[in-house]
């Protein structure tokens, strides 16, 4: 069976690495965009976070036989708790100046982080074998879809949407929605802001290390695994719109999907589309597709 | 000075307050006390140092020195977040209704520090339009509606001391008379009310008493029953 000239298995099993990378760039960019509303920082640690979120995950598996299921609950929370760490030291100084000192500091310390696993464990990249549970896969008939592959995408969707509604539909959401607005008076309201920011900045982190476990059976454990997808995720959020929670979880899905058809039709193109794709944004609509003015 | 109010318990007493944005200083050395349920204004020229002082008390400006007590508790101290505790309540001058929140979500956004607060019921019953409106995006509604919504906001949480920042500015004159109504039923209610307030027309029936402040200083008290003998130098000196 041939769509457009393509064999559909060439074009499914494109669209599924499209989604793939889309449910990367969603749950990174997730991460970005609430990290960005509530404290004002372009937190350009969040590859880092995501390659340490992987390496704990190798770490614990083969220094502690600690299974992928549990590295899954595990490396989120000691990646997060080392933000809370870095938010309570460091950020915490930053947010009365320029957005830049943020991005600057942040920057530092992404850059600390790789060179620390580059020197601890080299760059050739380990290893990361998928969970028995998830092993092999299923013939969908047009294409051959591997279970691991499938589970990523369910797993990204569920953890986006949960986040979607933790913060459009809680209680603890409509105190993040408010303090991105107005923190002052949100505190004068009588919310501890400062918690708030340091839990917003935890959790942001967090998803960052779910990705990066996510991602460890299917790319390499590898310090440099952040910094090659991080510049494609800060191109995911200026689309969307700095800020958007929904506005990073489709364009994150979106252009995952896109590069992925610009790889079967126009392969020459598939590194540079989301760029061009944010060019003409930026152009059209400066506050990106779902950002408000 | 207020003899006449000592009887009743002090809710806020503020002494020798100096305030400072950056270098500027903008307060110097603010003295005011307000009794338990009684309701005073702070009156003076754009610039006077009004908002200022409630921005104050509640930990929002850049530095602060000098004593602040609510309920006979020294507060200067406290983490903004921490004086709604104290049973603070606080109505900005731009009202800073959410965009992103429903009006109900709005009102219902600030924790409850004590019980004795009004309900939700309460709230509509007093100001029907939050009823109709509640699911509306918080900014859609008009600025009257957007003023009784931070009026609301407040009144749930069981706060008893009201900071209310000019309040009726901008608005008509249909809706600052049921504002009228709301203070007077507030402080029928007991609870205690500093104003800002541009209009005197407004305040001047509702409060016991008025500071008048310029330059970031106090420079006269006013009871409700010494106002008619001092309306020409109020006049003058507010350039009203």
């Amino acid at each position: 069976m041939e769509i457009f000239g393509v064999p559909s298995a060439l074009l499914g099993s494109q669209l599924l690495v499209g989604l793939i990378n889309g449910s990367f760039y969603a749950v990174l960019s997730l991460g970005l965009a609430i990290i960005f509303g509530l404290l004002n920082i372009i937190n350009f640690a969040h590859g880092a976070q995501y390659m340490m979120g992987a390496f704990v995950a190798w770490i614990a598996l083969t220094k502690f036989g600690i299974n992928y299921w549990a590295a899954l609950l595990l490396s989120p929370v000691v990646i997060g708790a080392l933000g809370v760490v870095l938010e309570r030291t460091m950020l915490r100084r930053l947010y009365k100046l320029d957005h830049l000192y943020g991005l600057l500091l942040t920057f530092g310390l992404a850059l600390i982080f790789e060179g620390f696993f580059r020197d601890q464990y080299g760059i050739s990249g380990q290893p990361y074998e998928v969970p028995e549970l998830l092993q092999g896969g299923v013939s969908l008939g047009f294409m051959f879809l591997p279970i691991y592959r499938g589970w990523v995408v369910v797993a990204a969707l569920v953890v986006c949407f949960g986040t979607w509604f933790m913060i459009e539909k809680t209680k603890l959401g409509a105190y993040l929605r408010a303090g991105t607005e107005n923190p002052q008076i949100v505190q004068a309201l009588g919310i501890n802001v400062p918690l708030l920011i340091t839990f917003t900045y935890g959790y942001g982190v967090a998803l960052a290390a779910f990705a990066g476990v996510l991602a460890a059976p299917i790319y390499q454990v590898n310090p440099l695994m952040g910094s090659n997808l991080i510049i494609v995720v800060f191109a995911v959020v200026v689309i969307g719109g700095m800020g958007s929670i929904m506005g990073s979880i489709l364009t994150g899905l979106g252009l995952g999907l896109i590069e992925g058809l610009t790889r079967v039709f126009y392969p020459e193109g598939s590194a540079v589309v989301v760029f061009f794709i944010m060019v003409i944004v930026l152009l059209v609509r400066p506050a990106g597709l779902f950002g408000r003015a | 000075m207020t003899s006449a109010f000592q009887p009743r318990p002090e809710m806020l007493r503020i002494h020798d307050l100096h305030a400072f944005y950056g270098e500027s200083h903008i307060l110097h050395g603010i003295d005011l006390q307000v009794a338990r349920g009684e309701c005073v204004t702070l009156l003076g020229r754009n610039g006077s140092g009004r908002t200022t002082t409630l921005k104050s008390i509640l930990g929002l400006v850049g530095r602060r020195s000098g004593s602040i007590m609510v309920n006979g508790k020294e507060v200067i101290a406290e983490p903004t977040h921490r004086m709604a505790g104290y049973g603070i309540g606080y109505v900005p001058e731009e009202r800073a209704i959410f965009s992103t929140l429903t009006a109900e979500e709005n009102l219902l956004l600030p924790p409850q520090v004590s019980s004795g607060g009004m309900s939700v019921d309460e709230i509509y019953a007093m100001f029907p339009n939050l009823l109709e409106r509640r699911n509306s995006p918080g900014t859609k509604l008009s600025g009257g509606e957007q003023q009784m919504l931070a009026m609301a906001r407040v009144l749930r949480t069981g706060a008893r001391l009201l900071l209310l920042d000019e309040i009726t500015e901008g608005l008509a004159p249909v809706i600052v008379k049921k504002l009228g109504e709301v203070i007077t039923e507030l402080k029928s209610r007991g609870f205690t009310i500093v104003m800002v307030e541009q209009n005197f027309r407004f305040a001047a029936p509702l409060a016991d008493r008025h500071y008048v402040l310029e330059h970031g200083e106090i420079i006269a008290t006013i009871t409700a029953d010494e106002l008619p003998a001092r309306m020409d130098w109020l006049h003058q000196t507010l350039g009203v």
